[in-house]
């Protein structure tokens, strides 16, 4: 039995059929990337996943329970947690008040400290600017600052979309070597990503989505070496 | 120079506005220091100031000089305004299509000097509103706060007299003072020229001491500061516990519907200014809660014959039951929507309560009279001064409840709500019972308002619910400063309090609103007693570029 299992999943935004029976499965200490074009379906997969859409058809199982009809909020409390694209951080919150609204679902104090703390030692440049109004933090910053909220929560399964997205290439080098120290510190993570080229590098697996359905999947060294995706999502000839 | 010349205009034509539609004469008739300075003046004066220092601040690299030529511009220009006013008005009449722009007003205008001597006069009054903006803008911080708290001050007890004069009237040594300082009609030149002084020399000294004063205080031990705390906090609530008797009938009047207000904003706090949920239709739950008093006491339909504290628990809890069922609908609506969706409800209740069909129950348009009074102690409370304890016992109890829940776990759900619904799903709130317990709450204290509006006035009528109510609601709201409690108090005597003294200001009200709700957006967007957080987005993005990147 995987952590997360999604199957067969249909959503739709009206009559729009946006994904069209996707299905994925992610192991307990993973990184699996879901890698594709803009408007593939991969934010809409994401969302599912979480609760914000509801599906049509399919299911989607965490540990083996079914939580496709439960609302987002409980699915955020069962250990599912999504770090949104965009980073969307509270703006007119300090970088603790933001990581502390991460651990809302959590009532103990001391956990929530640990996890604070915890979050600080991964990310130091937020503990120097732990004061500071969120929206006034660099790009890079508020990406790590909407990861660390996330990981507040002790997720059970992180679920990214497109922490590259918008930074400067440097940062970028930044965020996947987080993503690497998460993924030895033991976090499973379903990583969605434009930038093919990273994620494969620091996925184990990884799935290639095509207008809402998955066209490849295999391990991530397999993909790099695949035909399609080198043309397609590598830019290599 | 640029920029002055178009804040000149600006200016000139705000003061000709204010000239044609009869405010200015309105208020002439008032005075704040007796037979010199009227309060229309005052209000001409005060608008130049103000575009005149703020044609001095927006002069580029902050130049001394520039910023002095630039104020002196604007004000010459806005001088110049009002003297082409005065020089139409004596060519044509201009009556026939501004009713107000009489002969008295160019009198006044002039200064009874007329219009030879008037205009230089009015040119060099602008120049000297500009000189002093320049002066101000130019001179030190210091300074600049002294004169302006001094000159505030002034102005504040000029139009609060009939405020102050009835309160100092009460005190031995005070009373003293009111001779000095008040005449029948504004202050006394003495008085007020005394009271600059005064004021000067006290906000001199505290800006000069006030560190250490406070430094003083806070190196108090412990325990020193608790007394002093507590003592504090019992010499308010003395204070408000003897007010009615010393504001008299009127003023007693005046603050029992600030504080039916104050009550309604502090509702509408927790649904717009914590979870941030638009909610114009909110005269609804205050007629609501006067109905349900009314229905379940009034002897005139017979159907309860309950007493006021029998009903009340009734009507809180209808209250919260349409707060509820209002927010069901709306659940899934956002910004815009919401507010026309609960735009809706608030005319539906009022319609409702008009309509005939319902007319047995409700009364229809005549409403519904005869509602017994509370009673407190076996004492019926029946004045003003009586009801205004009522009044304030809802208000301290609904604030504590305010402030209670804004530190709570509800109150941190609410704020993420408003931030962001979508993250803060992800991060475990539940987005419907967070967004319906702030209706709910925001509701019950709504109803207790009319509750207790309902004893007061002893009637209801439906006309009394109309959308009006909803918009003075949100206006307090926002300019005190959303999501803030003092806030609440600040724009209640603000928006409510302060027409109701100046009631000359009543046929302006609107428009008043419209220009502070104006001026708040551009001048101080956070409110007059902002939140912590809306001030920290307004000012701390200032000194950092970085936007917020949503
Ligand atoms: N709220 C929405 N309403 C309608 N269509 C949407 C909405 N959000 C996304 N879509 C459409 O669904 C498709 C997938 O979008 P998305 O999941 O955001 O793609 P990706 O994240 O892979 O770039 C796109 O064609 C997009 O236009
Ligand atoms: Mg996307």
């Amino acid at each position: 039995m995987s952590l997360l299992e999604i199957e067969n999943v249909h959503t739709y935004y009206g009559q729009i059929h946006t994904l069209k029976g996707v299905s994925l499965t992610v192991d307990q200490g993973e990184i699996v990337t879901l890698i594709g074009a803009n408007g593939a379906g991969k934010s809409t997969l994401l969302k599912t996943t979480s609760g914000l859409l509801r599906p049509r058809e399919g299911s989607i199982r965490l540990e083996g329970k079914d939580l496709t009809h439960d609302p987002p909020h409980e699915i955020a409390a069962k250990g599912l947690v999504q770090v949104p694209e965009g980073r969307r951080v509270f703006g007119r919150l300090t970088v603790t008040e933001n990581l502390e609204m991460g651990a809302f679902a959590i009532s103990d104090q001391k956990l929530i400290k640990e996890n604070l703390d915890r979050v600080f030692q991964l990310f130091p440049r937020l503990k120097e600017r732990h004061k500071q109004v969120a929206g006034t933090l660099s790009g890079g910053e508020q990406q790590m600052l909407a990861t660390g909220r996330a990981l507040m929560a002790n997720p059970r399964i992180l679920l990214m979309d497109e922490p590259s997205m918008g930074l400067a290439p440097i940062l970028v080098d930044g965020i996947f070597e987080i993503i690497r120290k998460l993924h030895t510190d033991g976090t499973t993570i379903l990583l969605v990503e434009q930038n093919a080229r990273m994620a494969l590098q620091v996925a184990g697996r990884g799935y290639v989505l095509q207008s809402g359905v998955v066209v490849l999947s295999d391990s991530a060294q397999n993909l790099r070496q695949n035909e399609m995706v080198r043309n397609a999502y590598l830019g290599e000839t | 120079m640029k920029q002055a010349i178009k804040i000149g205009l600006i200016g000139g034509v705000v003061e000709i506005l204010l000239a044609l539609i009869g405010m200015i004469e309105a208020f002439s008739q008032r005075y704040i220091i007796i037979d010199i300075i009227s309060m229309g003046h005052t209000l001409i004066f005060l608008v130049a100031l103000l575009m005149t220092s703020l044609s001095a601040k927006r002069t580029p690299h902050g130049n001394p000089l520039r910023a002095m030529i630039n104020a002196l511009t604007s004000g010459l220009i806005i001088g110049g305004f009002l003297a082409v006013l005065v020089v139409m008005g004596s060519l044509v009449n201009l009556r026939k299509v501004f009713i107000n722009a009489s002969p008295l007003l160019y009198q006044w205008l002039t200064f009874n000097q007329g219009i030879k001597a008037g205009i230089p006069l009015l040119l060099t009054g602008g120049a000297l509103c500009g000189f002093l903006a320049g002066l101000l803008f130019l001179s030190s911080k210091l300074f600049r706060r002294v004169l302006i708290i001094s000159l505030g001050s002034v102005v504040g007890a000029g139009v609060l007299q009939d405020l102050l004069r009835p309160t100092f009237a009460l005190w031995g040594p005070l009373s003293v003072m009111n001779e000095w300082l008040f005449s029948a009609n504004g202050l006394t030149l003495y008085g007020a020229i005394g009271l600059f002084v005064l004021i000067a020399a006290l906000s001199y000294v505290w800006a000069k001491k006030g560190n250490v004063i406070r430094a003083n205080l806070n190196g108090l031990s412990p325990s020193n500061q608790r007394v002093l705390r507590i003592t504090t906090f019992l010499t308010l609530i003395m204070i408000l516990l003897v007010l009615p008797q010393i504001l008299g009938l009127f003023l007693s009047e005046v603050l029992t519907i600030v504080g039916l207000y104050v009550l309604l904003g502090l509702g509408l706090n927790i649904v717009v200014g914590f979870a941030g949920l638009l909610d114009l239709g909110y005269v609804a739950f205050f007629a609501i809660g006067a109905y349900s008093i009314a229905v379940l006491t009034s002897p005139e339909l017979g159907f309860f014959n309950l007493s006021f504290w029998g009903a009340l628990p009734f009507a809180i809890f209808i209250g919260v039951l349409s707060g509820f069922l209002l927010g069901i609908p709306v659940l899934k609506m956002r910004g815009d929507y919401l507010a026309i969706a609960t735009l809706g409800f608030g005319e539906i209740i009022r319609i409702l309560v008009l309509s005939d069909v319902l007319r047995p129950w409700l009364g229809g348009a005549q409403g519904i009279g005869k509602i017994p009074k509370a009673h407190i102690a076996g004492i019926e409370m029946a004045t003003p001064q009586q009801i205004y304890y009522l009044i304030l016992a809802g208000c301290l109890l609904v604030g504590f409840i305010s402030w209670r829940l804004r530190d709570s776990r509800l109150g941190r759900a609410w704020m993420a709500v408003r931030e962001d619904e979508d993250v803060a799903q992800a991060m475990g709130i539940n987005l419907i019972s967070t967004k319906l317990l702030a209706f709910a709450t925001g509701a019950a204290f709504s109803a207790l308002s009319g509750a207790i509006f309902a004893s007061k006035l002893g009637s209801v009528y439906p006309h009394s619910f109309n959308v009006m109510i909803s918009i003075n609601i949100i206006c307090l709201v926002i300019v005190g400063g959303m999501g803030s409690i003092p806030g609440v108090l600040v724009g209640a005597f603000a928006l409510v309090g302060l027409p109701e003294l100046l009631r000359e200001f009543a046929e302006y009200r609107l428009l008043v609103y419209g220009a502070a709700l104006v001026a708040m957006m551009l001048l101080r967007p956070e409110g007059l007693w902002p939140e912590p957080l809306q001030r920290r987005e307004l000012h701390e993005g200032e000194s950092s570029d970085a936007k917020p990147n949503h």
